[in-house]
């Protein structure tokens, strides 16, 4: 569905750019929401998972006898009760799923691939007995050398995790398997050729630590089996068709036999587009034949929940005195964790999206090593390559002494522009953000002692893709509006106001919920930002055919043709030479006539919602730095993005604020340490830091409005783009404060602190 | 599992030692539950001693403070005058988590947790705290220095309980002050931890000190040096230098997640010299 763009602006609309009451927040603050851990079944029992102690291992045999002739033991799952895949990769939104590998990371086959990877799961009656029957599996591992670094795993030698594994993209195919499962390549023109014409050039190696979603609430499930084989799923999840999928692929069903229903979410940030639990709850629950719920404790979600990937990535850039760059080079080295299908390509594709360049070149490789597999986390892929961009761009205007948003603005990829990963861009705001930079005060005020600003800019793709709404006139008037795509950031307030807005009623009259498998059409998960763009897209659809229906019973009605009727504000009225003819009618009163008139009135639209754009974004950073102790300390941030337009704009601001915050914590002081035995050291929210609120300052936002012209409302997704400046931001900050270019995330202390110590030692240091 | 919450010590004590698997104190509970809950200990007998009257009162004595070890960080902050007068061992407690572990985390707890990063430890060191233990041989003073070993591993024997601690009577012209490194604001471990108390006769010189550090070593650390070096005659920032150097050198810390040695070594200087400063200020201002 393509649509004109209503270009008038927002305080036009009655509903849409407006601050409503969100739907959700009653019940949210109240405790009455019910998420993914919360509901409980009728004769339920708790599903424990046994985890690999090894991050690299053969499974020679696994003895589950012992635990499942435990009392209160009501059932036991391994590898064998899951069918083995073939090995084909299919698209999952941001990211590509292998059924082959998804089959081997719910269950370990042949190895252990990570610690933290499951062997075994038991159903009991009890959390402490089926503690205690995990204690009694027995498992016969082969310990086999490990390999957790990316490079260490890209050396020939290393571990082979899957001895079969030969990388993909090269030409010829390599003869011998490595931990290396793709290589990719975007890029136009000769960049040989664009760096023989630069008169400066920076180069620089990059290294960024896995880090990960940080969601609240751990995955949790409860699934049920009846006799006849009709599966039934609660979950927290961010896309409950792709679930059903999943589950009915890995256990042999038939898709219509699962139905998921998908929880109130305590944050997903990409981490819960996957499957961990929920085919086992389903397999335990099949065998036990009752119900079985499981939740993961916070240290299972982080030993065996994908983070992003950490990384090496080498940058250089090239350009003119005058700013202008003549040449962009990136090599991307991703670690995947134990199955391939890391973020590299869509990392590659972004690295350079924000300029217009001539000469551009990146190449990525996707690399296995024996740590959790990764999932989508926020921009998957692009705040890695883009902080080692935006870093190097930093670089380059403090070496020619030129503001750097000059710098950019001078290299800015406009509406037309070739993106450096191939197609032409729409209308896009990557100017008007770095406008709004050098207009906003926060880029004028004076810094204070040990300070330094930093600015860096961003870009996301955003998705479309399958999406079903349905819209139900009720007899009094008011509606019902069922959506798919799970709500993590303010979809049902935004989707009632776009209907809210295109029927004329008012908001309180929608009420929305969000449907499972069995009530909507396919919906592919909320991922991408494609929520508010394709649920909105769709509810728009649903909405005028509900108004276009309402014409035609009033048309029935007053006996008059169709066309003779017209919809306005909440109401209909016959048009025209017949015009007054007859009273006007409003909603509520045709929504009285429905049955007499042809039945129930319903808008159902299922689409594949096609011409998401993009978001640009321009961030502004000041941090103090200790100069004793290396802390750094973000004392002011500016978030500034094109939002295409903002329907909810608290919720677009709570995105970039969001995503700021997540940035900070990937910046400063997340990582995940892994000792010599490749275990992994902090899995727990006190020593994996993410910040606290006291960390972080007020986040000041601005929302540019560039609107979308595919989509009803301008529309464009939000969500992402806000992660991917900060590491920059702040690290050019650092930058500035210390005279010291920081390469490795997290710039933590220590790290800090003995870079300045090197810096004052070699008189570099500006502290 | 057993869990027993007496009304006395000497019911405590005979539980505790009668006891022959892993037995735990419980006070605030907040290391200990935690611990229990991601599998780290697996007691079958809790006795948790909030229930004891003396485990749970301050009160004024001989000058100073009796403070019941399952006193809370809360309680410590809201009871009059302890602040003021010991405001350095107050704040060490209330660095401790989070507004809700204010509600029970207690000194008890924090001591015989075993940590060498516990945060209130070189506080009270620092002040010249006592611990006065109960146990199957009756009832023993000894300094909160000498309480802890090891990581884990404390010098109680079979059945002793640490009931109270006593902070002294404050001298004249007496400062205290605790400060820790973390690289968040709160909700964190120290990486270093010092506590400094010292004396100043009438002319502002320091007459007596007390320098503790924490997560510096196995254990918390009475530095004697660090406190030599502050009653020497030089001028402050002198003084302040070689604080900084006597607090590095007393540092045997290990590379861990929390940081490096080098870097733990050189902000245990950093964190002397300015806790020192603070308590010169509040000496000065007492």
């Amino acid at each position: 569905m393509q649509e004109k763009v209503k270009d008038a602006p927002s305080s036009q609309f009655k509903w849409v750019g407006t601050r409503a009451v969100r739907p959700d927040g009653v019940d949210k603050v109240t405790g009455r929401a019910r998420f993914g851990a919360d509901l409980a079944m009728p004769g339920q029992l708790v599903g424990k998972v046994l985890r690999s102690p090894h991050p690299h291992a053969r499974i020679r045999a696994i003895d589950v006898s012992a635990a499942a002739n435990l009392p209160g033991v009501k059932a036991v799952v391994t590898r064998d009760d899951f069918k083995d895949q073939p090995s084909e990769f299919i698209p999952a939104g941001e990211m590509m799923i292998n059924y082959r590998d998804v089959v081997r990371n719910v269950m370990a086959r042949e190895k252990a691939l990570y610690e933290g990877h499951p062997i075994a799961a038991v159903a009991a009656t009890s959390t402490s007995i089926a503690k205690q029957a995990l204690k009694l599996i027995k498992v016969d591992y082969e310990v086999l050398p490990h390999v957790i670094d990316v490079v260490d795993a890209m050396q020939p030698g290393a571990p082979l995790l899957h001895e079969d594994m030969i990388t993909a993209g090269v030409e010829p195919a390599p003869k011998t398997p490595s931990n290396v499962a793709k290589r990719v390549e975007f890029g136009h023109g000769d960049v040989a050729a664009g760096f023989a014409q630069a008169e400066i050039i920076v180069e620089r190696a990059f290294t960024t630590k896995p880090v990960h979603q940080g969601y609240i609430e751990p995955h949790a499930c409860v699934a049920s089996v009846s006799e006849d084989g009709q599966a039934d799923v609660w979950v927290t999840t961010q896309g409950h068709w792709i679930v059903r999928a999943h589950c009915a692929r890995l256990l042999g069903w038939d898709v219509g036999k699962v139905r998921v229903t998908a929880a109130e979410i305590g944050g997903g940030f990409g981490g819960k587009t996957v499957v961990y639990l929920e085919p086992l709850a389903l397999a335990l629950s099949k065998k036990a034949r009752r119900p079985v719920k499981m939740v993961m404790t916070r240290e299972e979600v982080f030993r065996a929940s994908g983070p992003t990937s950490g990384a090496h990535v080498h940058v250089k850039i090239g350009a003119r005195k005058d700013g202008r760059i003549v040449a962009g080079e990136a090599e991307l080295k991703y670690q995947a964790g134990a199955f391939a299908g890391s973020p590299v390509q869509p990392g590659a594709m972004c690295a350079f999206a924000p300029y217009d360049l001539e000469n551009v070149k990146v190449v990525g490789y996707d690399v296995v090593t024996n740590r959790p597999k990764v999932a989508a986390y926020r921009a998957p892929g692009g705040p890695i390559s883009e902080f080692a961009v935006e870093s190097v761009i930093d670089e380059i205007a403090r070496k020619l002494g030129m503001d750097p948003i000059a710098l950019r603005l001078k290299n800015a990829a406009k509406q037309g522009t070739r993106a450096a990963y191939g197609p032409k861009f729409g209308p896009i705001g990557f100017v008007e953000t770095l406008e709004a930079a050098k207009a906003h005060a926060h880029w004028r005020t004076p810094l204070q002692k040990n300070q330094g600003r930093g600015v860096a800019s961003g870009f996301w793709f955003n998705i479309g893709g399958e999406t079903s709404v349905s819209l139900q006139l009720n007899e009094d008037g008011t509606l019902s509006l069922t959506a798919g795509t799970p709500d993590i950031g303010g979809l049902r307030a935004s989707l009632c106001m776009m209907a809210a807005e295109e029927l004329g009623v008012d908001l309180d009259r929608i009420r929305v919920q969000i449907g499972d498998t069995g009530q909507l059409g396919y919906n592919f998960l909320t991922g991408g930002s494609r929520a508010t763009f394709s649920s909105g897209m769709a509810t728009v659809e649903a909405a005028r055919e509900v108004i276009k229906e309402a014409c035609k019973r009033a048309a029935k009605l007053w006996e008059l043709p169709e066309d003779a009727v017209e919809y306005m504000s909440g109401g209909v009225r016959p048009a025209g030479a017949n015009a007054g003819k007859h009273a006007p009618m409003t909603l509520s009163d045709i929504a009285g006539i429905a049955g007499k008139t042809g039945g129930p009135i319903a808008g159902y639209a299922r689409i594949n919602a096609h011409g998401a754009a993009p978001s640009f974004a321009t961030h502004i950073a000041d941090v103090e730095i200790d100069p004793e102790t290396g802390k750094a300390t973000v004392v002011r941030y500016t978030a500034i993005q094109d939002a295409g337009r903002a329907i909810h704009p608290s919720y677009v601001e709570g995105q970039y604020q969001g995503g700021v915050a997540q940035g900070i914590g990937w910046a400063l002081n997340e990582e995940y340490i892994y000792g010599p035995d490749g275990r992994l050291q902090n899995p727990g929210f006190l020593d994996y830091r993410v910040p606290v609120a006291s960390d972080l300052p007020m986040i000041d936002t601005v929302i540019v409005e560039v609107p979308n012209p595919r989509h009803p409302y301008g529309v464009r997704g939000v969500g992402e783009t806000p992660i991917v400046p900060p590491m920059a931001a702040i690290a050019n900050a650092l930058a500035d404060a210390t005279g010291v270019r920081f390469t490795d995330l997290p710039m933590s202390p220590p790290k800090v602190l003995a870079a300045l110590d090197e810096a004052r030692a070699a008189g570099t240091a500006k502290m | 599992m057993r869990y027993e919450a007496p009304n006395t010590l000497d019911q405590a004590v005979a539980l505790l030692a009668a006891e022959l698997g892993e037995a735990r104190v419980l006070a605030g509970g907040t290391d200990l539950l935690v611990q229990m809950r991601t599998d780290v200990i697996d007691p079958v007998l809790l006795v948790d001693i909030k229930g004891i009257a003396e485990t749970r009162q301050i009160r004024e004595e001989a000058g100073g403070f009796r403070i019941g070890a399952a006193v809370t960080g809360a309680e410590l902050k809201e009871y009059p005058r302890l602040g003021s007068v010991w405001p350095g061992v107050v704040e060490a407690a209330n660095l401790i988590g989070s507004t809700q572990i204010q509600g029970r985390a207690t000194m008890g707890g924090n001591l015989c947790n075993g940590s060498p990063a516990a945060d209130s430890v070189p506080a009270l060191i620092a002040a010249g705290a006592r611990a006065s233990i109960v146990g199957p041989q009756g009832r023993r003073d000894v300094a909160v220095e000498d309480v802890m070993l090891a990581p884990r591993k404390l010098s109680l024997a079979k059945g002793e309980i640490v009931a109270s601690f006593l902070l002294p009577a404050k001298p004249p012209r007496t400062g205290d002050a605790y400060l820790r490194f973390i690289p968040r604001t709160e909700m964190d471990i120290a990486v270093v931890g010092c506590g400094i108390c010292l004396t100043l006769d009438a002319r502002g010189a320091c007459t007596a000190a007390r320098v503790s550090l924490g997560a510096v070593a196995e254990r918390p650390l009475l530095v004697a040096e660090a406190a030599r070096v502050l009653t020497g005659n030089e001028a402050l920032p002198v003084l302040l230098q070689k604080l900084d150097a006597a607090a590095r050198a007393a540092c045997r810390p290990i590379d861990d997640k929390r940081g490096t040695k080098d870097y733990r070594i050189k902000v245990a200087g950093v964190l002397a010299r300015r806790a020192a400063q603070i308590a010169y200020q509040r000496a000065r201002e007492s």
